[in-house]
């Protein structure tokens, strides 16, 4: 895959605002600061001059209408320093929803806050402790032109957040996307903290106004699909940078007289996972792109993305462990911090194993 | 139209026209393979028909300057015309290490003379070369090799012994690395010769594998004599070519696996001899699970390749990547038999039952054993990775 001369540019634009505003210590920094956690508002304010929270929004509405592709550029730098942003919940899954689901006036009116940075969305597809986008106990009811929704989610990125909801439910038996405002009397959000330092919350809708987002069943699919990529890319971006450190401290620590890096029972492993990294890169880029020309497999590919990136950041994370020795366990080194992002990117919409198994069903076995 | 698709209508024209139906079936068994040389015999009319159209169309070699016996393909030509006949499922009309191996050797390192003498006849299929590397003692350490080869006025004598030769005792002619300076730093006495394996003194003992079959020998050789225009490169150089080589043979390892599993899905291949659930599900909960997990390693893969290949046509330097995709590759190989032999079941351990075609499952199963071991190991390649890339410090 070669990126075009606009994608290069995003790249590097993306590389250095996220070099420059985002890292270990900053997130130590929001951490320490309050309980609920909450995201990184400066860094957030120096996305949206940039334009980045428009990256997959029409021009009409203010936005730059560049692919997946380039979402995922901005988001394997989000990976590799640990940001939090609201990337994910708003300029990636809100913004295709609203944008496949929307009609002219709620593409009007929200993908032009959420390209001004005025409007944070959340989506709330899961009702279980797994990621089961199928599993909808959450329903609407039809009330005149407009709709009521009840029932409770759970895992919502970004929820506490959130100034809008993007939120599965049951219409008449079949699966459709409804928008919530978050100000609605019939929304309960509770903040759940998880161990990346991410805000979540449980959701809980009593007959709250919801909006009708009509784009048929199969819409959720799409934005979750889209959701899975940019993960992969997330996921790669830490991978990289947890093995980078690890090599650094492969090579600086000295045991037995030696570098422990010239040891070869580390050496091996680090070059195994050097190349899980170069074939799981090599995959999200592929499914990315796929995803971006609406090739036929594109679906495929993203879950062969996601559920590779996941494996492949965790084994970096757990090889930046046990290579860091003791210090590895210490909250006062950084690499812990990248074994929780990895376990939490992973689980994020779908582990390995849920991708593994959506992928055999489609080649029917 | 470009010039380029004007000339993927006309391959797939003349392909179509000329490709006969049978060499459009995956080879059966490996026997089916056309060597070529002196003394090839073909198998059926197909076989012939398709070797003397495609020799005589120079596509054996598409990508080799016309001088030397190639039609001289641009690289995107070579592609395309690579392309067209994966489309049809086309047999390679014949091969061996002079084309895959010596030929790319020499048209880098080779004279005028030795470029005119040698291509032609292995673009026409009249030479099958073998390849004479590793040795008893030198295995993983090649640089230690011990073949002698002493000059004696323009001649050299050649003494020692090769293994692991693939089909020395069906091949006409041999490369070969030896030792030309024993009292140099062990790489920097090494020489890179050609040589007839009709020459009086060469002598071949074939090996059997665990698979029951014998694709490699040892060669002797006793006092054997080579002229000294059959050296390649510069006297005591040969090291530099053999390294160019291996990462050519790395590459072509890298590729998808021939026999019983070329162009099958395992998972379908699993759910026709295992049977499904009550969801239609292959009914082996365990073993879904693993065949899903090596097809997504082995799609990824092939992004790899693909991205890999896409930097080396742009002219960017692919640096260790063959290493990379060695190592992967057979690892990923060997896994794919193993779980092939779980999904055959009974099976996977008949040795020589007509149903399984002498013992096909078991025979590919552990003749995959190899892959990671030929062409250098797997502990090889991260070595490798780990110096090349990671630049770890030294052991």
């Amino acid at each position: 895959m070669r990126l075009s001369e606009e994608q290069q540019m995003l790249a590097d634009l993306a590389e250095r605002l996220l070099a420059d505003k985002a890292s270990v210590d900053t997130l130590r920094a929001i951490r320490a600061a309050s309980h609920d956690a909450d995201y990184d508002h400066a860094l957030w304010q120096a996305m949206i001059e940039s334009g980045l929270t428009g990256i997959l929004i029409p021009e009409a509405q203010g936005g730059m209408d560049f692919g997946l592709v380039s979402a995922g550029l901005v988001a394997r730098e989000i990976g590799r320093r640990l940001a939090l942003t609201p990337f994910l919940s708003t300029a990636v899954l809100g913004a295709i929803a609203i944008r496949a689901a929307g009609n002219a006036e709620q593409q009007a009116d929200w993908l032009a806050k959420i390209a001004e940075g005025q409007l944070v969305v959340a989506l709330a597809s899961d009702e279980s402790s797994k990621h089961r986008p199928g599993r909808i106990a959450t329903h609407a009811t039809a009330q005149g032109d407009t709709h009521t929704i009840s029932g409770e989610k759970m895992r919502v990125l970004d929820g506490p957040n959130a100034g809008l909801f993007v939120v599965s439910a049951l219409l008449d038996g079949a699966p459709r996307l409804f928008a919530v405002d978050a100000t609605d009397s019939g929304v309960h959000v509770e903040s759940v903290t998880s161990i990346d330092t991410r805000s979540m919350a449980d959701l809980r809708l009593d007959n709250a106004n919801a909006q009708l987002l009509d784009a048929g069943e199969n819409a959720l699919d799409d934005v979750l699909n889209a959701g899975r990529a940019i993960l992969a890319m997330e996921l790669i971006g830490l991978s990289r940078a947890v093995f980078e450190r690890t090599l650094v401290y492969l090579s600086e620590r000295k045991q037995f007289g030696q570098p422990i890096g010239a040891f070869q029972a580390l050496q091996h492993r680090a070059a195994h996972l050097s190349v899980e990294i170069e074939i799981s890169e090599a995959m999200a880029f592929q499914a990315l792109a796929a995803f971006d020309a609406g090739a036929t497999d594109a679906t495929q590919q993203i879950l062969v993305a996601k559920a590779r990136a996941a494996d492949t950041a965790r084994l970096a994370a757990a090889e930046g462990v046990q290579m860091h020795g003791g210090m590895g366990m210490t909250d006062e080194f950084d690499i812990g911090f990248f074994m929780k992002r990895a376990r939490v990117a992973s689980e994020l919409l779908g582990d390995a194993n849920f991708c593994a198994d959506r992928f055999a069903r489609a080649k029917g076995y | 139209m470009s010039e380029l698709e004007e000339f993927r209508a006309e391959a797939r024209s003349w392909l179509e026209d000329n490709c006969p139906e049978q060499m459009r079936e995956s080879l059966a068994t490996e026997d089916e393979h056309v060597w070529g040389g002196r003394r090839w015999q073909f198998s059926s009319d197909a076989q012939c028909v398709w070797f003397e159209r495609m020799v005589e169309k120079r596509w054996t070699a598409p990508a080799w300057p016309v001088e030397y016996g190639g039609a001289g393909l641009s690289p995107a030509e070579n592609d395309v015309l690579g392309r067209e006949l994966k489309r049809i499922n086309a047999r390679s009309p014949v091969s061996n290490f002079g084309f895959w191996m010596l030929g790319p050797a020499l048209l880098k390192f080779g004279t005028e003379e030795q470029k005119r003498e040698h291509l032609p006849a292995i673009a026409r299929g009249e030479i099958r070369w073998c390849q004479g590397y590793s040795e008893p003692n030198a295995g993983s350490d090649l640089a230690s090799l011990k073949t002698s080869a002493e000059l004696d006025g323009d001649q050299f004598v050649v003494n020692g012994r090769k293994i692991w030769t693939s089909y020395a005792d069906r091949a006409d002619k041999m490369f070969c690395l030896v030792r030309t300076d024993p009292e140099a730093k062990k790489q920097a006495g090494i020489s890179f010769i050609l040589l007839d394996m009709d020459s009086e003194g060469v002598s071949t003992q074939p090996i059997q594998l665990i698979s029951g079959e014998s694709p490699f020998c040892e060669t002797f050789f006793d006092d054997v004599r080579v002229p000294r225009g059959h050296l390649v490169g510069e006297l005591n150089q040969g090291w530099t070519i053999a390294k160019y080589l291996l990462t050519h043979e790395r590459d072509n390892i890298g590729g998808e696996p021939p026999g019983l599993l070329k162009g099958r899905d395992l998972g379908q291949m699993a759910l026709e001899a295992v049977g499904a659930d009550a969801q239609g599900h292959l009914d082996d909960p365990l073993l879904r699970a693993d065949i899903a997990r090596l097809e997504i390693d082995a799609m990824a893969f092939r992004a790899l390749v693909e991205q890999t290949r896409a930097k080396a046509e742009a002219g960017e330097g692919v640096g260790a990547r063959s290493a990379m995709l060695k190592y992967y590759g057979t690892e990923l190989n060997k896994r794919r038999y193993n779980l092939m032999m779980d999904a055959m079941g009974g099976l996977g351990l008949e040795w020589d039952s007509e149903r399984t075609g002498g013992g096909r499952y078991a025979r590919e199963w552990l003749r995959s054993k190899g892959n990671s071991i030929e062409g250098g190991t797997s502990e090889i390649m991260l070595g490798i990775i780990s110096s090349a890339v990671l630049e770890l410090p030294k052991g």
